[in-house]
């Protein structure tokens, strides 16, 4: 078995004109991971440039309003950009940056792992291009003109269902064409190792604080943790100081679009099986022939129709599970949020949310829960206006 | 001994790529009986996947189209079977792991070994992922094809050491797709790969015109061509076939030159 895997998921299934590249990562990655002056520089970033340690908020109305688990929400919202992405792109670019890379290319679906790497080139000097489904820069307008605004270069997307998946295997199809000052600063838990290991690395942050705040504020851990599950970057980084805590439920929340029954959705874990794809062996969505499915859903960030291998992993050994979620079901969530304690959630986020509304009034009182909130919801507004049936500019 | 040999057995191999069901899976046929009485050497057969994530725009719209038709892979596979009435040289497919994962990876192989394909060319499966699939392509006798890329560097005499049948070399960075320039410095390449293996080699990746391909196969045993013949197939559609055939011709006699 090759290197890079979690049970049978992961891999490196890419051509071989990438192979020296990923190798070198890993190497670059190997060499840097426990070097004290990087991590240091990092730990400075993640504080002073990204406002780290996000903060845990309890959600007390909510809590009283549900009548069932406290609900925490870690607020990964407030971070610079607005979402969980920062914490992943500052430690790649610094990475790339160490390795000699000038140029950072990246793939986007929501726009926030593509403003975050336009963010971070910004901030390091360094040159940025962005692929991005053509149907997300209609859905994610904003996002755009501030990946521009930073000097980054979008390049709208018009292959195939033109959003997450076609952004993702253009932006692989540039590495090959630019590698020697490229670094492609992947997004999410996904691709060909050693992506899935260093994205989750950088994202590990979030359980790490979670555990230490909620045994600060609580002195106790959770008796369940909820974020929601594209590639998984954000969930993953939630889950995994818990994974040992065999007593904390790690609960996934997968985007079911119209319905898991329909062919409009995305929960990959629901509804595809194992196979080859984007670098990784893990669980797709895909057609009988193995043709990759049109996925869907409301949120261009969970609109992929594979998933994370480590998470696959976590599935098939019963350690995590993945629920879905519908659109109807988060566009409530987030609009419940927004009434209840005034935050206003990224639909992404708002799938782990719905989630936990339903479980939480089940759950004891004395019972807690942490959800992630991966990022803010400003990007969605006028998205959700369109859901609610109303047209208004941005 | 590999049934891939035989391609290069007259000189110089002359390889092109179809992808199978574009515009239908009859012009498709039609196609590859052309090539080959114009001289092809080695057919190259793509089984379209939806998302080629290693070809260009070119490929990738033949790809769509091929799957809007309606090609499944046992469509693909019985092309080949009635193709084998009468084709002898040599012929592969080119596809993504997902297509033959999805399709059970033990049983796409030995239909391959069933209906007469002699190799496999997956460019999502490095050197270091093969293993999964080699073991049933040994056991079928169909070739797994190795591809080496400019970027290979310090890979190229272990890649080489292991390959079977023939040895795709990868002209260029990026994707498939014609190119008016060819830099990589392939004659190093080259030597390394013959100081490693006298498995043949061929390039692919930007080859268009008979100057490129003569130039290609002067520097190794052959040359691939894939989006400049899928480009005809673009413009004629049903017709192509005829036309196909008449730049088989011109680049099989540009390979001739170079001997």
């Amino acid at each position: 078995m090759s290197k890079g895997r979690f049970g049978v998921h992961g891999g490196q299934y890419i051509p071989e004109t990438l192979m020296n590249a990923v190798i070198e990562l890993e190497e670059a990655y190997n060499c840097y991971k426990n070097d004290v002056d990087f991590n240091n520089e990092l730990t400075t970033l993640f504080n002073d440039y990204a406002g780290r340690p996000s903060r845990l908020y309890f959600a007390e109305k909510m809590t009283n309003a549900l009548g069932g688990a406290k609900i925490y929400l870690k607020r990964e919202d407030l971070n610079h950009t607005g979402a969980h992405k920062i914490n992943n792109v500052l430690g790649q670019a610094l990475l790339a940056k160490r390795m000699g890379k000038t140029r950072l290319i990246a793939e986007t679906g929501a726009g926030q792992h593509g403003v975050a790497t336009a963010t971070a080139a910004a901030l390091m000097g360094m040159e940025c291009v962005v692929f991005m489904g053509e149907e997300d820069t209609k859905r994610q307008a904003l996002n755009v003109y501030k990946m521009k605004l930073l000097g980054a270069e979008v390049i709208p997307v018009k292959t195939g269902t033109a959003t997450l998946k076609d952004a993702v295997s253009e932006a692989m199809r540039e590495w090959t064409t630019r590698i020697t000052d490229t670094h492609y600063c992947l997004g999410s838990v996904m691709g060909p190792h050693p992506f899935p290991t260093i994205v989750r690395d950088f994202q590990s942050v979030i359980s790490k604080e979670i555990k230490e705040q909620m045994l600060e504020k609580e002195g106790r851990l959770p008796d369940a943790v909820l974020a929601c599950v594209g590639g998984g970057s954000n969930a993953i980084g939630s889950f995994y100081h818990f994974i040992d805590d065999k007593n904390v439920r790690l609960i996934g929340c997968e985007a079911a679009g119209r319905g898991i029954d329909t062919f409009e959705t995305a929960a990959t874990i629901s509804t595809g099986r194992l196979g080859i794809f984007h670098g990784m062996k893990s669980y797709f969505c895909q057609d009988a022939d193995g043709q990759i499915a049109p996925v869907y859903s409301i949120s261009a960030g969970l609109d992929y129709p594979g998933v994370g291998p480590e998470h696959a992993y976590l599935h098939d050994i019963g350690r995590a599970e993945y629920v879905a979620v519908t659109d109807d079901e988060a566009v409530n969530a987030f609009e419940y949020l927004s009434k209840t304690e005034g935050i206003i959630p990224a639909i992404e986020s708002s799938h782990a949310l719905a989630h936990a509304m339903k479980i939480a009034p089940a759950m004891d009182r004395n019972q807690i829960i942490a959800v992630t909130v991966s990022g803010r919801g400003d990007k969605d507004c006028a998205a959700i206006a369109r859901y609610r049936g109303e047209d208004i500019y941005e | 001994m590999s049934k891939i040999r035989k391609a290069f057995e007259n000189g110089k191999a002359f390889i092109p790529f179809i992808t199978c069901g574009d515009p239908d899976l009859e012009t498709t046929a039609a196609a590859v009986r052309e090539a080959v009485r114009n001289g092809a050497d080695l057919i190259e057969l793509g089984i379209p996947f939806s998302d080629p994530t290693a070809e260009g725009p070119v490929i990738q719209a033949a790809n769509i189209r091929a799957l809007k038709g309606g090609v499944k892979t046992d469509k693909v596979f019985a092309l080949v079977r009635e193709l084998r009435q009468d084709v002898t040289v040599p012929m592969v497919f080119m596809t993504y792991a997902n297509v033959v994962y999805s399709y059970g990876a033990e049983k796409f192989i030995s239909a391959c070994a069933e209906i007469g394909i002699d190799g496999l060319i997956l460019p999502d499966i490095p050197f270091e992922e093969k293993e999964e699939f080699l073991s049933l392509c040994h056991r079928c006798d169909v070739d797994l094809i190795s591809l080496i890329a400019p970027t290979s560097a310090n890979r190229i005499g272990m890649i080489a050491k292991e390959a079977e049948g023939f040895i795709y070399l990868v002209s260029s960075l990026g994707v498939t797709g014609v190119r008016s320039e060819i830099n990589t410095d392939l004659t190093s390449i080259v030597k390394i790969i013959r100081e490693n293996t006298n498995v043949p080699c061929a390039i692919g990746f930007g080859i268009s015109t008979p100057e490129q391909a003569k130039k290609m196969a002067s520097l190794s045993d052959g040359a691939i061509v894939g989006s400049a013949i899928i480009k005809i197939l673009e413009q004629y559609g049903k017709d192509a076939p005829l036309h196909i055939g008449k730049y088989v011709k011109d680049m099989k006699n540009a390979v001739r030159e170079s001997e």
